[in-house]
């Protein structure tokens, strides 16, 4: 399965940059596919402290 | 004093400091990015440069490799960090410091010597200063803009978390001696504990007249006492 990831910075954080990126997960279970999409932008992809994160399935 | 610098691909002030910490006699020792095992040290210095090519964001991907769980694990332990540059980056990334640095707010790479003013002193890191003294450091970054949220940055001012702040040469803190955007002029912070240090400026830099001046090196005599 295939998704992205749209990285942007939080609207409290004046800077227009911002990051995409698409992973293909090798499990076909779209709920654990995406629950490993999350995992990942909690752990690397994203900063949460000063960046929001959107997952699409593509 | 024991102390350990870790190195990164891509770090580029790791020799910096090993000279700045030897010229003050520390008994130190380079740690490779690979390594799973810290040697005894009182003090570990994640030092400047670019690591892992600043990939992502920087000090992210430094901040997921396997030498910093030791570093995460002595900082805890209540061991001396110091994050410099680079290495502020990515201590902030591990989590070990609060908040983010951001892309200069001129949104170009800074290499100047800037003034910064002494926040604290009362601390393993600062005590050889004296409170509001003034230095000439070199700052050297694309990203030191300094980040966090308002809760967090209450906390830095009611318990004097803030360890340098940008002035000018009157030791004036406002938006004209601020080179980067730093949140109240920011340039470095400590833990609660006060065991870890992030600052954007390279105390390293200043630890010789011949080359520049010697208003590092206080920090690293404030350490050995």
């Amino acid at each position: 399965l295939k998704f992205s990831v749209t990285v942007t910075l939080k609207k409290d954080v004046l800077d227009p940059q911002g990051k995409y990126f698409e992973l293909e997960i090798n499990d076909n279970d779209q709920t654990q596919a995406e629950k490993k999409v999350d995992e990942m932008c909690k752990k690397l992809l994203a900063n949460l402290i000063i960046e929001d994160y959107k997952i699409n399935k593509i | 004093m024991n102390s350990s610098v870790i190195v990164f691909p891509g770090s580029n002030c790791d020799r910096d400091i090993s000279v700045a910490l030897e010229k003050m006699q520390f008994n130190n020792k380079m740690v490779w990015h690979k390594e799973t095992k810290l040697p005894k040290s009182d003090l570990i210095v994640v030092p400047g440069g670019f690591s892992y090519g600043d990939y992502l964001r920087s000090g992210a991907i430094a901040g997921k490799s396997l030498i910093i769980n030791e570093v995460i694990k002595a900082a805890n332990g209540g061991c001396l960090v110091l994050g410099i540059c680079n290495g502020f980056q990515i201590l902030t990334e591990t989590g070990l410091l609060k908040g983010a640095l951001l892309r200069n707010k001129n949104l170009k790479f800074i290499n100047k010597d800037v003034n910064i003013k002494v926040i604290n002193n009362d601390t393993k890191f600062s005590n050889k200063y004296k409170k509001n003294q003034i230095l000439k450091i070199n700052i050297a970054h694309n990203e030191g803009n300094y980040f966090t949220n308002p809760i967090h940055l209450k906390e830095l001012n009611n318990e004097n978390l803030i360890a340098f702040k940008y002035c000018d040469k009157d030791g004036k803190t406002n938006e004209n001696s601020n080179p980067n955007g730093s949140l109240e002029n920011i340039a470095g912070i400590f833990n609660s504990k006060k065991n870890i240090l992030g600052m954007m400026p390279h105390p390293e830099r200043m630890v010789d007249d011949l080359i520049s001046n010697t208003d590092g090196i206080n920090l690293f005599s404030s350490l050995l006492k």
